[in-house]
């Protein structure tokens, strides 16, 4: 379970230096994480306290550079339950304390040996909490973390940050989502079958569904409207995942054919966005994203406040106030994160369609949110009563 | 309107007294609450019968009752104020039993009040072992998670015995039900120990219950904040992972937050099932606390216990996250949802949210073992901690190495010289927990152990073992290295060392270490906690420090004072000097400056962030405060560095901050220096001609010998430079005089130890006063109950002197204002006299805010604190006078003679310990201090005031039945009138046969009883102690036979601790308390505000 450090001090090798430096200019020096070299991405922070495999693994965090706020990172090593895919997305990682010994019965390895392994170069030692701050203030922004004994001169490196390329206008679906379709079985006695549309999803959500009853056939971003009925559906499913809803115009025509036909419909994070597309409504890209497992929703048909995992960086503008009327019937807000009144779900009055920005299905995060798979659950049994 | 609108007046019932379990937090929560309750429009009803708090002050509630905390009392102050709602969630666990009591006893029916923020129903879902098994049993079954260890509840010895066999064997976990802090809980391991423990629990438990419980040793262990509005919102404060595994009492471990060794899959669990409880206990207004072991081999989680309330842990949960648990608690008691109330620290963002750190923060105890030689130091799951010190950092090596410095206490630090020791000897030694076991660990690993031996041993964590090793190898790094380099300094003060434990590896003084590291460039900076993890910009100022990169403290205008607090409640300097600083700020804030605290008590109200203006949660050492006050004097202009208030810690700093350029406020550090070093003090004495008890000083028992020759038996001795009355006895001859000196190991020839004549049959005298260097404010005089040799702490006391004509007054002032103008005050002084004859004796002086000031603040209806806070600060007492801060005309020492009396009494700690065989600690007062709080009677008279303070601190005082009268030789002269007293109310008298003879030619009848040493008689007659055990004895009477040796009285003394039998054990306390008894058996006692006290003597005074 551990791995002993012993061994003289005076020989501890220390790790390589490295350097993040912000499209701004702002640079912060540290120590190599994960494998070594250079990277590029967005800078991003995440403030979950809990769950950073499930993070890294996160297809939402393509092109992503994660700054962790939390500053220990790694105390539980790595296990191999926890993902939610098959690889780390994560472009880079930001951490101020990584883990020397990781202790936990379900670990396997060390989450350093495993960003080094998938070749994540990441930086440790930084004041992330002054990073934070900086990214508050000014925005998400690119990134660019450079590790190594040969680094390149603080000009070059911020020349090559501004190269990189934006997250606005970024088409990254098809990058992240599967090539085949694949099944996930039921668990227990099968009682409906979804679509789930894959742009980015995580294991986390089908599992949700298949605990419910439910066979779940994850088909490719690339997915027509033709395939998705093709599995018979009782209900189709539009996954999260990365990059900007204003260039998802495929998914928001298979999604339109969905509401066409009035088949029960539910859309996590960038599936809210599609909804909101879908109806007519645009999204906008937020200062600096919501990124935690904290974040205080109010269900608006309830009252109730739910706490929950947040990914996104974009968000729905859509009248809080007022029910609009869109081309599939009555479209109100349905969630609203309460710390900024941000949009974070919908829902149609007339059809059975509903959508929610945050992430139910947590992993990590917490369980609240669950509830939303029933209500998907109690669509499709309505439809088919 | 969210708020209910059909409560108009609140009832809110404190904790009481501080003790072992329940201590300061409650004074913050219960603070928090009432101002908010008072915000909110509604006229908030408080009783709590201890002065030294902040929520008893009287401008935080509008009728504040420092009244004995029993149902009797309570249903007085009902009937009186008829309040609409009580709130007793946050008073600890005494509130809530007082709560339940009157429930049952039919009284909150009675009087139509709705008892809030949690319901009798959840109350005991959450506190019956039975009953709450149920409801883990049934949240098992909706979420498939969580469970409780298996056991059985027991009612009898008998049902206990048999109760191991179906939990298949040794060891085995008792814990009695309704008892705080865990009272009475422990490990048995074998039949006898079994016998002890769930004896003594049967005993404590208010239903005669205990739960035997499967073993779960070595756990990994966990805690859960949570809170529920009545929209049934649910919200996770903070999780705190234990770092000492299941088997010590959390009060008692080092505790973390948030959790360092959990996946998000099993947090989530914990968290599902903790929300699961709350519901299914139907908290459904308030907080709680839920406790959960985690098997570390395979996640399997258990279930401990909840309480449905505000906590300890839940006190350190917001001061460790920034959400501030009590207030909001009150607000959802009074019917706000988590929704409505906005987060203080943000502003923008409410209160419906789980707060995340981007920081670590490490909770270390307190203990006071030394205190009690006998007590078997061994940590359990009965709390004995007697205080805590909180400490944040970056990372969890800089966290834990503040909060191991922030303790205060010598060998609490790590340290990396010398020899180890013996690596198996030292892993050994690490099985058992106890105070300072992290260092013992520490030496192991020093010494070569692996990591794996140090988790085989321990079960600590093997992360945690990790974080230690990362502090060796740095401390190896910082011996090996040939010299001090920025990175390695850095490198190493980012894993907590102190400048001088890097001075101790390389070999250099602590100050040139810091000039080192001040060349080089490496300081500080200061992190903000805002509930957050910086997603929001945060509004309040709550800083604590880290070797990083970026420093949040913002520049301000007006002029800073900083206010040194008093670091972790310790035997002997608890939270009346938090009392103090807590004035300090609110009167200079008053006063237009802008105040800034500095302490690392989790438990105050000084570290509420919304107390000052600025707070730094910092450890009190020379080097820490020298960065805050670098840091501030960047930020803006500083006023001054206030070091009186916070006791002993911060005065101890005086000289060295002058030293460094920073300006000290108030009496100044040479002053300090001529209160404290004997050789001066002498000459301020002499020069105003006042005669101190003859003295000398000495490093040999020859040396001490002669000097006791010279000025005779008995004599006080004590080691030089000790607090609390530390190692301090009284010598009655020369073979203990010779033993004394050959035990202690504080003596040396740089330490000398001080023999001085001690006053047999003295009145002692306290007396806080203020001076500004012209005028003396005399505070007030306090005449202690027992005489002198029983240390000012332990002692109770009245406020106006019972006994003490005027001219006695005007000696004591005359002699006050010499001492204070001698030596040189700015502010409050405290001095201690002895009335011996017709000589007024002068025992020490303080020249600083003592442990009293609370007191006489109430008793007098004076904000004392405040007053010293503005002298410091230039301002006279004229001035003062004129502001209204201070009386007019007058003070504390000319009272009106109408004015209430106010009785102090002390709380002893007795009950918490146990030698190694299981047996009590003697309950003997000494010259050293051991009380752990205090509570006040207020009456019109003496005899009432003194039976409401034994109410408040031990119980009621009985009124008839039997007394047991057994004193030494030197009282059976004073105790002859008071036993006719106890005959004259009905008590039959028992005694032992020599003092039965002594009553008898006085005409007294009293039943002999057998000694414990004759044994029962042989007709079956019982022993004493049988009868104390039997409950057959109401009061009992035990005065020492002298010191040394094995005590008589002994087992009287410890058989009263365990049935909490009222025992006196001083002539002067039977005085008292028959005047006490007296006032009970003439008519009603009746309860009155301190705002109706002030308003009476405030009339008086005109």
């Amino acid at each position: 379970m551990t791995t002993s450090t012993q061994g003289n001090a005076s020989q501890r090798t220390r790790a390589l230096p490295a350097v993040l430096v912000l499209e701004d200019g702002r640079t912060f020096r540290g120590r190599a994480y994960g494998a070594v070299g250079v990277t590029f991405g967005e800078a991003v922070f995440s403030t979950g306290m809990t769950g950073y495999q499930e993070t890294l693994t996160d297809p939402s965090y393509h092109r992503q550079v994660v700054v962790m706020t939390a500053p220990h990172v790694g105390n539980t090593g790595v296990n191999d339950e926890d993902p939610e895919s098959q690889r780390i997305w994560v472009a880079g990682y930001v951490v101020r304390d990584p883990a020397r010994v990781p202790s936990n019965w379900r670990s396997r390895r060390t989450l350093d040996e495993e960003l080094a392994q998938q070749g994540v170069v990441g930086i440790s030692g930084v004041d992330t909490r002054a990073l934070t701050r900086h990214l508050r203030e000014r925005g998400a922004m690119r990134v660019g973390i450079f590790s190594g004994n040969a680094l390149p001169d603080e000009g070059t490196m911020l020349a090559e940050v501004r190269q990189a390329p934006e997250m606005k206008g970024a088409d990254l679906s098809a990058e992240v989502a599967t090539k085949e379709p694949y099944v996930v079985p039921a668990i227990g006695e099968k009682k409906f079958t979804v679509a789930a549309v894959d742009l980015g999803i995580k294991g986390m959500t089908p599992h949700r569904m298949a605990e419910r009853g439910i066979e779940v056939h994850v088909l490719p971003a690339t997915a027509t409207a033709d395939e998705v009925y093709a599995v018979n559906p009782d209900g189709v499913f539009f996954s999260n995942g990365p990059g900007d809803p204003a260039t998802a115009d495929h998914p928001v025509s298979v999604m339109r054919a969905v509401l066409e036909r009035g088949t029960p419909l539910f859309g996590i994070c960038f599936g809210n966005q599609i909804l909101g597309r879908a109806l007519g409504f645009g999204t906008y890209k937020l200062k600096y994203g919501h990124r935690g497992i904290n974040q205080p929703v109010q269900d608006r048909t309830t009252g109730k406040v739910e706490v929950t995992a947040h990914n996104h960086g974009f968000a729905v503008d859509a009248p809080l106030d007022k029910v609009s009327e869109t081309p599939y019937g009555r479209a109100e807000v349905s969630h609203v994160c309460l710390n900024d009144n941000v949009v974070e779900g919908l829902q149609l009055l007339d059809r059975p369609a509903f959508s929610v920005q945050y992430h139910p299905e947590a992993a990590a995060g917490p369980h609240d949110a669950a509830y939303l798979f029933d209500r998907f659950v109690s669509l499709m049994e309505g439809q088919r009563a | 309107m969210p708020k209910r609108t059909d409560i108009q007046s609140v009832l809110v019932i404190g904790s009481g007294p501080i003790v072992i379990g329940q201590a300061a937090e409650f004074d913050y929560s219960g603070t928090q609450a009432c101002r908010v309750l008072k915000a909110e429009g509604l006229r908030v009803v408080l009783v709590n019968s201890n002065p030294a708090t902040i929520m008893t002050d009287p401008e935080i509630a509008d009728a504040t009752y420092v009244e004995p905390i029993t149902p009797e009392f309570v249903e007085k102050i009902i009937a009186k104020e008829r309040p609409d709602a009580l709130l007793p969630t946050l008073g600890g666990q005494t509130a809530l039993n007082t709560a339940i009591s009157l429930h049952e006893n039919g009284v909150l029916e009675k009087y139509g009040v709705e008892l809030i923020g949690a319901k009798v129903e959840a109350i005991h879902k959450g506190e019956d072992r039975d009953q709450f098994k149920l409801v883990v049993e049934a949240v098992n079954a909706k979420i498939g998670h969580g469970e409780s260890a298996r056991s059985v509840i027991c009612h009898s010895m008998d049902d206990v015995l048999k109760g191991v066999d179906t939990l298949g064997g040794y060891p085995v976990v008792v814990r009695p039900s309704f008892t705080m802090g865990g009272a009475g809980s422990g490990f048995a391991h074998d039949e006898e120990e079994l016998r002890r423990i769930a004896g003594q629990g049967l005993t404590l438990s208010p239903t005669t219950e205990v739960l035997l419980e499967e073993s779960i040793l070595g756990w990994k262990e966990y805690e859960l904040e949570l809170m529920r509005d009545k929209h049934d919102n649910v919200v996770v404060v903070c999780s705190i992972e234990n770092f000492d595994p299941m088997g010590v009492h959390t009060g008692d471990s080092i505790t973390v937050a948030p959790a360092m060794t959990l996946t998000d899959r099993e947090y989530q669990v914990l968290r599902d099932v903790g929300i699961a409880i709350i519901r299914e206990v139907g908290v459904d207004t308030g907080g709680c606390n839920i406790q959960f072991a985690v098997n570390p081999e395979d996640g399997r989680v258990i279930v401990i216990e909840m309480n449905p309330r505000v906590s300890r842990s839940s006190a350190l949960a917001s001061k460790a996250t920034g959400f501030p648990i009590a207030k909001i608690a009150a607000k959802l008691a009074v019917g706000y949802t988590l929704d409505e109330i906005p987060n203080d620290i943000t502003e923008q963002t409410p209160a419906s949210f789980e707060p995340t750190l981007d920081y670590v923060v490490v909770k270390a105890p307190r203990f006071a073992f030394e205190k009690f030689p006998s007590a078997d130091s061994s940590l359990t799951t009965t709390m004995k901690s007697v205080g805590e010190a909180m400490a944040i950092g970056r990372n969890f090596t800089e966290a834990l190495q503040k909060a191991l410095r922030s303790l205060e206490k010598k060998g609490s630090q790590f340290t990396f010289v010398g020899e180890p020791g013996d690596k198996a000897e030292l892993l050994r030694e690490a099985v058992r927990p106890t105070d300072g076991r992290i260092n013992t660990v520490m030496q192991a690993i020093r010494a070569g152990a692996t990591q794996e031996e140090v988790f085989e041993y321990t079960k600590i964590d093997p992360w945690f073992v990790d974080q230690l090793f990362l502090i060796k190898e740095t401390a190896d790094e910082l011996a090996a290295a040939d010299k001090l380099d920025p990175d390695l300094l850095a490198e190493a003060k980012r894993h907590g060392f102190s400048d001088q434990q890097i001075g101790e590896i390389r070999g250099l003084r602590e100050d040139v270490v810091r000039e080192v590291r001040h060349a080089l460039g490496v300081r500080p900076v200061y992190k903000t906690v805002d509930t957050c993890a910086a997603e929001f910009a945060a509004r309040t100022p709550y800083f604590y420090s880290s070797y990083d990169e970026e420093s949040e403290v913002a520049p301000r205008e007006k002029p800073a004072v900083i206010i040194l607090g008093s670091g972790p409640n310790r035997i002997g300097q608890g939270i009346e000097f938090d009392y103090s600083c807590v004035h300090a700020s609110f009167a200079l804030s008053d006063a237009g400056y802008e105040t800034v605290m500095v302490n690392c008590n989790p438990e105050t109200v000084s570290t509420d962030y919304d107390t000052s203006d600025r707070l730094y949660f910092e450890p009190l050492t020379l080097e820490d405060v020298l960065e805050i006050v670098h840091a501030e004097s960047l930020a803006g202009p500083i006023a001054g560095v206030v070091v009186q208030l916070g006791g002993q810690t911060p005065l101890g700093l005086s000289q060295a901050l002058k030293d460094n350029g920073v300006p000290v406020v108030g009496t100044s550090p040479e002053a300090i220096h001529a209160a404290e070093d004997r050789g001066a003090f002498g000459r301020v004495l002499a020069e105003a001609g006042l005669p101190a008890p003859k003295h000398g000083t000495a490093t040999t028992f020859a040396g001490a010998k002669a000097i006791a020759d010279e000025i005779g038996y008995p004599v006080l001795v004590r080691p030089s430079y000790v607090l609390g009355g530390r190692g301090m006895e009284i010598v009655y001859d020369e073979a203990r005089l010779e033993s004394y000196i050959a035990e202690s190991t504080e003596i040396s020839p740089s330490r000398p130890v001080l023999v001085d004549r001690f006053l047999d049959d003295a009145i002692e005298i306290d007396v806080d006063a203020l001076y500004d260097g012209e005028e003396l404010y005399l505070g007030g005089v306090m005449e202690h109950i027992e005489e002198a040799g029983i240390h000012s702490g332990d002692s109770a006391c009245a406020l106006p002197p019972i006994t003490l004509g005027g001219f006695d007054i005007k000696r004591l002032r005359a002699s006050t204002e010499a001492i204070a103008k001698g030596v040189g005050v700015r502010g409050l002084i405290n001095i201690q006299f002895a009335m011996a004859g017709d000589i007024l004796y002068v025992l020490e002086a303080n020249p600083r805010a003592s442990r009293t000031v609370p007191f006489t603040s109430k008793a007098t209806a004076v904000p004392l604190a405040k007053a010293a806070a503005r002298i410091s600060l230039g301002a006279t007492i004229a001035e003062l006078r004129e502001e209204g801060l201070l009386p007019k005309n007058g003070d504390g020492g000319e009272l009106p003679l109408d004015a209430p009396i106010s009785v102090k009494e002390a709380v002893m700690p007795w009950s918490r310990f146990r030698d190694i065989h299981g047996r009590g600690v003697d309950t003997v007062l000494g010259p050293e201090m051991r009380s752990t709080g205090e509570v006040m009677g207020i009456d019109s008279v003496f005899g009432t005031a003194y039976a409401k303070s034994q109410a408040g601190a031990y119980g009621p005082l009985p009124t008839k039945g039997r007394a047991f009268i057994s004193v030494a030789n030197r009282d059976k002269r004073s105790m002859i009138f008071p036993a006719r007293e106890l005959v004259a109310h009905g008590f039959e008298l028992l005694a032992t046969s020599g003092t039965a003879e002594v009553l008898k030619r006085n005409g007294i009848n009293a039943t002999v009883v057998r000694k414990q040493s004759e044994g029962t008689g042989p007709n079956g007659e019982k022993t004493i102690v049988q009868l104390i055990h039997d409950g057959e004895v109401d009061l009992i009477v035990n005065t020492p036979y002298g010191t040394g040796g094995r005590l008589d009285g002994y087992e009287i003394r410890t058989a009263a601790v365990a049935r909490s039998v009222p025992c006196l054990t001083t002539v002067q306390a039977l005085a008292a308390a028959v005047q006490g008894i007296d006032a009970l058996n003439h008519g009603d006692v009746g309860v009155r505000s301190l705002q109706e006290h002030a308003e009476h003597l405030i009339a008086a005074r005109d």
